[in-house]
Parts: structure tokens; sequence; C-alpha cells
């Protein structure tokens, strides 16, 4: 690190203290003399520019493993958007992949097979040079996972999106990797798959360095059979191409990388992060008022305005995101198409988003974002009209409106949800003026409400979201509708054929008409009401001026911007 | 002397083994599973079938526990579902922040509680005695959380003057060997380092040490009270001993037993403390981490931690009637 | 938190003191209330405890708006809500969801009320039946009892309340189980000691040569006459069940609706909004001290009385 001994800096209380500690620092001095710290003396850096170089954002929990490939949490992808790189990035502020460390391909007419030109000159942490032949080990190592390293817990995109490994080859879209010469590389696919390229930003397809996953045994997860242990590598080792390089890991108190020497593309300004662990939403807002941290994700709604107001920045993310009020068919009345068009039409949703979600968030029609493939600018929508429900519910045989359960999750902020509890009760309000009442039926987070509504038919409506992890309309839709599940307890064969059918096309243009047909379909068949599309927010301290919000988060901190 | 020590242990082992009983079977009655709430809304009920097969969930109730105890007497407590590192070591390097913290509670409690319990006994029934006591009482009937965040508040945000989370500055570069931070900075001469993570305990410190303020301030008054009326200080008094000497030999260390006493049966009290003003202040201890466990449904650690904080207390009750003989040689350990 | 009398440590009660003078004329009872009548603490307590009860109690006739309501849904917005005076007909402004603050805090009387009665009830009883079986009984059947409770004592009180609300899910009852539960072993150790002590007294000895069964000994004298620490310590129960109950909201347990009155829920969700409008925060967290204090007085008050130690002043 750059800044040693008393160089605490910050602002407010950070300052004040810097003061205290120097002085705390001298006094010891003075009475024990010669006792010798064991760290070298500052190393400079700081004096030259005029910007503290040191970075310093919150983040809501621990990565889950420093190993991409075995994570699938949104802290753990933060961290390994800064240390690794895969083939293919995303195009700044969109969803739509770009060339990274390949720079350009080529998919062949079947769509079963890609040629990769990969980026000349780059080189991983620890020397190793990337080239078609590390690429070609990354994907062999994901085929050739075995036993807990195919669980869902640990690699769980590898598996939902190549869907079988190396003893499973029957089901497996990956065929093989076939490197010609140093920086051109050919991937077979056993199956067409149109997301390919999109899926190959996920940073769970980042590439890693061969030689430090071997040394550091990355594959090696056994542990006991209770629980499997994390590896050397994903504790301590991670090694890729990105900006940073991983430097130490107070586990729960921070994650610290600094800048990369021998990067390829621009370094930008800042030559230290530090990941500060804070799980409470409130706690981080008062560390960043309080000068101890520079920035923060998932601003509470409440917050916004009041720390624009103090003069800190807020970067909103433009919405990637839809929630929806699901209706479980499995309770007889809402398996009545009537119902559900009634509960449809008791819905304000703009009352709704006015009232519970956060600035730039938008009202949803469908069950994707706009700027996803598929998109139905023209689909049947149901305007908010309480007097239709009240009719279309005395026409399905409940003059007087019916009781229901209502699911919900408390104590618990996801992106496209930030306050579950004011939506129920705002949603609640809303049906009981059209005598729909609702029975509450609250429960924590994880593991029990999602056990509740994912795993068992004992529940009726409930809240649930989804936040896009790139521009795939499978990765919305195919998750909610794309089988029979618990959650909604329907069988429409119909709807599950027309899903599978789109996933197999490669042609993106052909898909795309697919999709936008089985849009209008849902929207008929009205599974589940899509509400909104939150938008999540950042915070940042005055002096941070621009930073790279994405709506799949692929943020990187070289192209932040600092002021002081 | 060491029989009683062994005997004392021995008499810990079918506690603990009840413990791990009860333990083992509380965590798996806790709604919903580990499955479920390692895979989020990625869960499916076949991801779910496949992650509990894997990791031995689905296996009879009495395999698993068999398997664990098995391993327990190995002295492996596991590993941790959520972060993947073995329990032993997850305990290890988060216990000392909480001893930190739990040292400052007392300190400031101790330190606060006698002088003011002394003191209203002195002044029974007065003002100050009535008034010592209400005081102590409103530090326990504030939930010790929204004093946590009142103290945050004021100290941290609106004065700016104390930190308001965290074990140590994040820009602070120090050197960890103990995990004790404030020892650690004094060990390497990093005295910066200690100053900054003795600063980072003041406010969780003294919401926490609110909690056992009020009964050392009662204990304390009531023993004093108890002993300034005892034969032998009316004949210290008689003998024309000054007030002092009374006060300070006779009264003060006789009362102090209970106390004592007292002092010991508090951990149990500021490890449930330290659960709320943990997460309040992002402090990275045992409290923190042991309601993550909760709601992460992390078995392993659920287990380990409660066994070991179990160990704790039985170990510190066994410290604290070993120092009766210290404080007063008429007592000896039975 | 959890606790304010450490467990069977009972200071100044000192159970192995067999001089609780039970048969003079002015009766322990009567002489611990005159003694009551004449500390101020006491009568702080009865005054804060009286107006608790009578908000609680009064509580349809007083709240303007009933406590589920949330009659100001539609002038909330994600960043503005409404302090206190800031808009007519809610003198104390809106929360969160849109309900009357003022309204809230008078049904949240009631919900503490609640809370606080039902758990202590429930520890009570769990603990005297432990308590009486092994107290009464004693041998094996204390043996294994007292095991069994010093197990339970060996986790901290709240971790033992959170354990037990976990398991229980998000019901309207899971907090007031889970506390009570949590207090059952703390009534059955205090009790069975107390019990014990008095046991070697001579109305027992009396009782035992006049050939009565022991199962009357233990239910009409030892019984009754071991009552007072337990009964202080109830009173302290109803104080720690109201700030234990807040504590277990915080922590996200409990169910009910999320704009349900009830002191613990509403300092729960107003942290979120601490910095917005901190008297969401400060109202329901005064409610919950100031109660708190009432019953603490009261309990510390009456076991002050009850104390033969002091009692000779």
């Amino acid at each position: 690190m750059s800044n040693r001994g008393t160089s605490v800096r910050g602002t407010g209380f950070a300052r004040k203290r810097a003061v205290l500690t120097a002085g705390f620092s001298v006094a010891a001095l003075l009475l024990t003399g010669c006792v010798q710290s064991e760290r070298e003396e500052n190393t400079g850096a700081e004096g030259e520019s005029a910007v503290d170089s040191t970075f310093v954002f919150a983040a809501s929990s621990d990565p889950k493993s420093l190993d991409p490939a075995f994570a699938s949490d949104g802290e753990s992808f933060r961290v390994s958007r800064q240390i690794f790189e895969g083939l293919v990035g995303v195009e700044p502020g969109t969803a739509d992949p770009a060339p990274l460390l390949a720079e350009s391909w080529e998919t062949a007419e079947d769509g079963l097979s890609t040629v990769f030109q990969l980026k000349e000159g780059v080189t991983f942490h620890d020397g190793t040079p990337f080239d078609a032949e590390a690429v070609c080990f990354n994907f062999d190592r994901w085929y050739n996972w075995t036993g807990i390293q195919q669980a869902e817990t640990t690699s769980y995109y590898y598996g939902s999106l190549f869907r079988g490994f190396a003893d499973s080859p029957e089901n497996a879209v990956y065929e093989s990797c076939e490197a010609n010469g140093d920086n051109e590389v050919t991937i077979n696919l056993a199956k067409p798959f149109a997301g390919f390229i999109a899926a190959l930003s996920l940073p769970a397809f980042a590439m890693q360095s061969p030689t430090a996953l071997e040394e550091f045994a990355a594959d090696e997860i056994g542990g006991t059979a209770e629980a499997p242990s994390l590896s050397e590598y994903a504790l301590g080792h991670p090694v890729g191409t990105g900006p940073f390089k991983f430097d130490s890991w107070d586990v729960g108190q921070q994650l610290e990388i600094s800048i990369y020497d021998d990067y390829w593309g621009d370094k930008g300004q800042i030559t230290n992060t530090i990941f500060r662990i804070i799980d409470d939403p409130q706690a981080r807002r008062q560390a960043l008022e309080a000068g101890d941290i520079d920035g923060y994700d998932l601003v509470a709604p409440a917050d916004t305005q009041s720390l624009k107001d103090a003069g800190y920045n807020i970067t909103p993310r433009d919405p990637f995101t839809i929630l929806y009020l699901g209706m479980n068919q499995a309770i007889p009345e809402l398996a009545d198409p009537q119902v559900r068009e009634a509960i449809a039409h008791a819905i304000d949703k703009e009352a709704l988003v006015a009232q519970t979600l956060p600035e730039g968030t938008e009202v949803a029609t469908q069950f994707i974002p706009e700027v996803v493939d598929g998109y139905n600018e023209d689909v049947t929508t149901y305007e908010y009209d309480p007097e239709r429900a009240k009719e279309l519910l005395a026409e399905a045989g409940y003059p007087d409106g019916f009781e229901v359960t209502f699911n919900y999750p408390t104590n618990v902020s996801r992106p496209y949800m930030p306050t579950p509890e004011q939506v129920f009760t705002n949603l609640q309000a809303q049906l009981s003026e059209v005598g729909i009442t609702v029975k509450p039926a609250p429960a924590a987070w994880s593991p029990d409400y999602l056990n509740q509504v994912q795993g068992t038919p004992d529940h009726g409506l409930h809240l649930l979201g989804w936040t896009g992890d790139y521009n795939d309309t499978d990765n919305f839709i195919g998750v909610f509708f794309g089988q029979e599940k618990l959650e909604f307890g329907f069988d429409n064969p119909e709807l599950f054929a027309a899903l599978d059918e789109a996933r197999g096309v490669s042609d993106r243009e052909q898909q795309t008409e697919l999709y936008k047909d089985i849009n209008e379909q849902i929207a008929e068949y009205n599974p589940a009401i899509p509400l909104a599309h939150p938008a999540p927010s950042l915070a940042f301290a005055p002096r941070v001026t621009s930073y790279p919000a994405s709506p799949v988060n692929d943020e990187v901190f070289t192209d932040i911007e600092l002021s002081e | 002397m060491l029989r009683v020590i062994g005997k004392r242990i021995a008499l810990l082992i079918p506690t603990l083994f009840g413990l791990s009983i009860l333990l083992f079977l509380w965590v798996r009655s806790l709604p919903g599973g580990p499955a479920t709430a390692l895979l989020g809304e990625k869960a499916t009920p076949e991801a779910i079938a496949r992650v509990n097969e894997l990791y031995g969930f689905d296996r009879p109730l009495l395999t698993q526990y068999l398997t664990y105890v098995g391993r327990l007497l190995q002295g492996d407590f596991g590993v941790s579902i959520n972060t993947g590192r073995p329990v032993l070591e997850e305990f290890a390097t988060r216990f000392p922040a909480t001893l930190e913290l739990t040292v400052v509670a007392l300190v400031f409690a101790i330190g606060v509680g006698v002088p003011l319990g002394y003191f209203a006994a002195r002044y029974y029934g007065r003002f100050l005695d009535h008034s010592s006591v209400v005081l102590s009482l409103i530090g326990i009937t504030v939930p010790v959380f929204f004093l946590a965040f009142i103290l945050k508040y004021i100290f941290a945000i609106q004065w700016g003057i104390l930190p308001p989370d965290g074990r140590q500055d994040a820009r602070i570069d120090a050197t960890h060997y103990t995990q004790f931070y404030v020892l650690d900075g004094i060990l390497t001469g990093e005295y910066d380092a200690a100053w900054d993570a003795f600063l980072h305990l003041i406010l969780p410190g003294l919401a926490l040490g609110t909690i056992p303020l009020a009964i050392i301030v009662r204990i304390t008054r009531a023993s004093v009270l108890e002993v300034q009326n005892a034969d032998y200080v009316r004949t210290a008094r008689a003998k024309g001993l000054m007030e002092r000497t009374i006060r300070g030999s006779f009264i003060l260390r006789n009362a102090m037993l209970p106390v004592v006493t007292t002092i010991g049966l508090q951990l149990g009290l500021l490890i449930s403390g330290a659960v709320l003003t943990e997460t309040v202040f992002a402090f990275n201890g045992i409290g923190r981490f042991l309601r993550d466990a909760i709601f992460g449904l992390d078995y392993p650690v659920l287990q380990g931690f409660i066994i070991f904080i179990a160990i704790l207390y039985a170990l510190i009750n066994l410290i604290v009637d070993l120092s009766y003989s210290v404080i007063d040689p008429r007592v000896r350990v039975q | 938190m959890s606790t304010i009398l450490p467990p069977a440590a009972g200071g100044s009660a000192a159970p192995n003191d067999p001089a609780i003078d039970t048969g003079r004329g002015t009766g322990l009872w009567k002489d611990a209330f005159l003694r009551l009548r004449r500390n101020p603490q006491a009568i702080v307590g009865a005054v804060i405890i009286g107006l608790f009860l009578l908000v609680a109690i009064l509580a349809p006739l007083l709240a303007p708006y009933g406590g589920d309501e949330l009659p100001g849904r539609t002038s909330i917005t994600p960043t503005t809500i409404p302090g206190p005076g800031e808009i007519d007909g809610f003198p104390l402004g809106l929360d969160r969801f849109g309900g009357d603050v003022l309204s809230k805090l008078i049904w949240g009387a009631q919900a503490s009320l609640l809370i606080g009665v039902v758990s202590t009830a429930l520890g009570l009883a769990g603990g005297m039946l432990l308590g009486v079986l092994a107290g009464g009984l004693g041998g094996w059947v204390d043996n294994v009892i007292m095991r069994f409770v010093d197990i339970l004592l060996s986790v901290p009180n709240l971790l033992l309340a959170v354990s037990i609300a976990a398991v229980l899910g998000q019901s309207s009852y899971a907090i007031m189980i889970a506390i009570g539960v949590s207090q059952i072993p703390i009534f059955a150790r205090l009790l069975r000691s107390s019990m014990l002590s008095q046991r070697g007294a001579d109305y027992i000895l009396a009782a035992q040569t006049l050939g009565l069964s022991r199962r009357t000994i233990t239910m009409s004298h030892l019984l009754p006459n071991s009552m007072g620490p337990v009964i202080v310590q109830a009173t302290l129960t109803l104080a720690t069940a109201v700030i234990d109950a807040a504590a277990l909201s915080f922590l996200g347990l409990g169910g009910g609706l999320p704009q349900a009155a009830e002191w613990g829920r509403m300092l729960t969700y107003a942290q979120a909004e601490l910095a917005v409008a901190p008297q969401l925060a400060f109202l329901p967290g005064a409610c919950i001290a100031i109660t708190a204090l009432g019953f603490t007085l009261l309990g510390e008050s009456l076991r002050e009385a009850l104390d033969p130690k002091t009692r000779r002043k």
C-alpha cells in the first residue's frame, strides 16, 4: 500500500482522527524510543499525483470465493471483475457483448463452432502468457469437473448454461477447444447455443492463469462431505489478466487489490482498492458520511434524496431488473384466468412505483427490460381499473371477493426489490379496495421465503424478481416460465415448448421474433404480474466524479474518475 | 486445587454432550435448508435435491449425528457452509475481536458501576442512591441496538470524532499476528494502528458495557450495604480506626466477592449483546458471524460456535470460583 | 440484555439465608407493601406502569386510527415521509408505510403488554413446573432436570430466544413463545434453589414431624414460601420481554404485518430512515425504554422490600 503510517485521509472524522493518531504516535515513540516498525517507509506515489489513489468501496459481504468459476454471487463478481477478464466483455453502459481478451470472433453457419482471435501481448499477473492454450485450459477445466464441483452451489453458471460435464456428454453444450497457434482458438459446441457469446461476458467464464490454477489446486474443493471447503486458490491466489491484482483478504473486514503494473490496457487513476465489508445498509451510509468509504452499492430509496442534498453523488444504474407479483395456480381461486385478470386490473403500478420504489424505476409491462432482445412494444396490458376488477371477480363467482395468502420476504433488500415490506403493504391496500382480503405470510428471505415460494406448493400471491446477468431473453423468461414450477403451479406445454424452441435457434433475428411472440403469449396467459423494473443506485463521496455504472454490474474501477 | 479443576472439567463433558445433541436437532429443525440458503433465487427443486445429496443432508439424522460426533472427537468442527473455511479457523480469527470488545465493555461497566454502586450504598436512601440506580437502569432499559445507533449517530456522524464501524480504518496498513488489533499494533510498534483499533472499540464497547453496568451497580450496592453493617466493621469503628482504612480495607475488599461472581456471570449477557452491537457497528466478531450463520443456516458454524461459547462460559465460571480464594482466603474451593 | 437478574445469583436475596422471617405478625407481603410505599423508586415505577396499563387498555378509545391501518398511504413517497405536524390529522406524522405514528404508539402499548404478559406467564409456568419437580422430588429427577437446565443456561439467553424464534418461523406468536421459553431455565433454577433453602426451615421440619405427605408439604408449605424471588424475577421479566422482543425484531425474527403497531417492529423499520426521519426511531425507542424502566424499578424495589438484609434498617 502507498499510504503508510499516519496517512489516514478522508473527510470529517478521518481528518480529526488523523490528528489524534499522529499525536499518539509521537508520544508513543518518545516513550519507547527505539521500537522498530516492520513496515517499509512510505513508497511514494502520493506526492506526485494530486488525488488519493486509494479507493475504498463498501461491499455488503465477503466474496464467497475468489475463484469466479466457483461463484455466482454479486460480491464475488464485483471483486473478480477487477482481477479477471473474459474473452468477451460488455459494451460500457449496456448489457451487450463487446470484445475484450478476444479481439474478434466468427461463428460458423451452424452455430456450432466459433473462432476467437486473441489479444496479443497479454500476461497473467504471475507472468504466464495469455494464449490459446490458456483459453483451452480454462474451457477444459470447467468441462471436466466432477462430483461436488458440479453442484449448483459451486459452479452454478457453467452448470446451468453449458448444461453438462465430461461425465455426461449427452447433455453437454460444450464439446472441445482447439488452439490454432498462439492467438487463435476454436471452441466447438455440441448443440447450438444462441447466447454463447453473451454468456462468455459473465465473470464466471473469465480467463484464469493455468499455472496458478494448478499450483494452488483450484479444483480441490473437497473438504468434508457436509460442506466443500474453498481451495487454496480461491482463498488467496486468484490470478487473472485484469487491471488489478489480489493483495490480501482479511475475512469479514476487508479485501485489498492493487494495480497490475504490466496491465495491457489503461490503468486509470486508482492504484489501490479496498473492499470494506459492511453488511448493514444503514451502516454503509454512515460510513460514507463519516468519510470512511468512498462509495457503496444498493442505496436505500429513502436515502437517495438526502444524500444528494448533502453533496454526495448518486449514480443510478439503468434498470436491468424485473419485480413481479406471482400467482400460484395451485390455489383454486388463482387458477381461474378471470381472477388473475381481475388482480391485474386491481393493481395501480404507477402508484406502487411512485410510493415505494426508487427514482428511475420503470413500470413493467412484461418480464424483460426494454433493452433485452424480444421486448414487445405491443404486448397486451391490463390497465388499472378497479371497477373492471370487481366485475371480473363477480363473473368468476366471487362477488364479495375472497381471501388469499400473500407471501413476502422480510429484512432483505434485493436490487429489484429494495423494500419488500412496503411493496407488500401497498399491494395489500390496493387489493383490499376490490375486495380481495390478503392473509399476510412474511418469512425471512433466505432460506424460509425462497424455500416456501420455490420449493413448496404452499403459497399464494408472492413477490419475487430477477436481476439479469447479461443480454439474454432466456435468462429472464426462460428462468421463470421454461418449465413446470412449484412457484407458479401451472403446466402450459405450449409455452414450455415455445421457450425451448427459441432457446435452440442460432439466428438472432429469428430468435428475437420468437421471443416477441412468447412475451405476448405470457401476457395473455397472465401467470404473474410484471410490476416494475427498479433501478438500483450507488452512492459516492464528492471526490468520485465519475463511475462506470453498468446495468449488468460490469464495472471496472480503472474507469473511475477522482477529483482529489 | 488441580483435582477440583479436573472434576469441574469432567462435569462439563456430559453438559457439552447433551448440548451437542440439542444443537444438532435444533439446526435441523430450522425451516428451509442450507441448500436453499446457498442457492437463493436460483433454487429449483432439482438443484436443492442435488446439493443436499452432495452435502450429505439427505442421509438419516442418526448417521449425520454420528459422523458429526466422530469428527468432533477428532477435533474437527467441520467447514462453514457459507464461507468454505474451517469452523475452528472462523472462530479463531473472530474471537479476539469479540474478546477485545468485551474487555472494553467490562472495563467501562466496572469502572463506572463499582463506584456508582459504592456511593449509592454509602448514601443509602438519599438522592444520590436513587439517581445512581435509575441512571444505571436507564442504560439497560434502552434496547442495546438502539443505544448503539444513537451513540453512532451522535459521535460518528454528527460530531465525527469516533469511527462508525469496523475494527480498523480501511486505509491504515497494519500487520496482524494475534488478531487482537490493539495488541498487534503495540507488538509491531505500529502505534497509530493500535490507537486506531482502540478508537474503533470505544463506541461498541460503550453500548455493550451498559448491559452489565446496571447489574454491577446493583450488586455492588447490595454487597456494600451488607458489609458496612457487619459486626467487624462496627468493631473496627468502635476501635477508632480511621474511616478511610475502614472503607478501603474492610468494606470495599469484603464487598467485592459477590461483585466478582457477577462479573463472571456477565459473559453470557455480553455474548448476546455482542450479536446486536457487532451487527450495528459492522464489527467483525463472533456475534455478527453467529447472526449470519442463523440466517444462512450454516449448520457447522451454529453447532461449533455455540459449543465454543458454552465451553468458554464454563471455563470463566471456573476461573471466577478459583479467584474467590485469592480475594477471600477463607474460601477454599471445594 | 436478557435477564436483569443473573441466574440463581439472587444477589441480595441470598437464597441460602434461612433468616427469611415468615411467621411475623405483620406478614412478609404486607410489610413489603408498606416499605414499597415509602420508596420513591417504587412509586415512579408504579406510576409508569399505571399509565402504560391505562393506555394499553384504552387504546381503542384513544387512538385516532386502527393499529394496522394505513390512512396516509398516498401521502408518502420513497424519499419523503411527513414528520410531526407537517400534515393535518397526523400530529406525530406518518411512518414509512403510511401509518399514523400516534395511533401506532398507542396500539403498541397493547402489543407490548400482550408480549410481556404472555411470555412471562409462559416462562413462569414452565419454570415452576420444572422447579417444583426438581426441588420437590429431589433425587434423580432433580439431577436430570437440573442437567437439562444447565445445558440451556450454558447458551446465552438471547441466543436461546433467537434459536427458538428461528425454529418457529415468522408467526406472530413466535416472539412471545421464544422469549417465554428462554426464561424457563432461569425460573426453574431460581425456584429450586429457593425451595432448597427452605427445606431445612423449622416449619418444614414441623410439618414433617406431623407426618404430612411430601406432596402436601411441597405444595402447601414449601412452594408458597419460596415464591418471593420468583415473583421479583417475573416483574423484571416483564421489562426484559419488551426489550428482547425489540431485539428479536431487529434481528429479523417474528411475524405479522410489517406495519403492525408494535414498538420493537416500529423501531426496527425506522433504522433504515434514521437519517431522514429520526423521530420514527426515537419515539418507539423511548416508549420501550420508559415501560421497561417502570417494570424494572418496581421489580428492584420489590426485591429490596422482600430482602431481610435491607429490612433491618
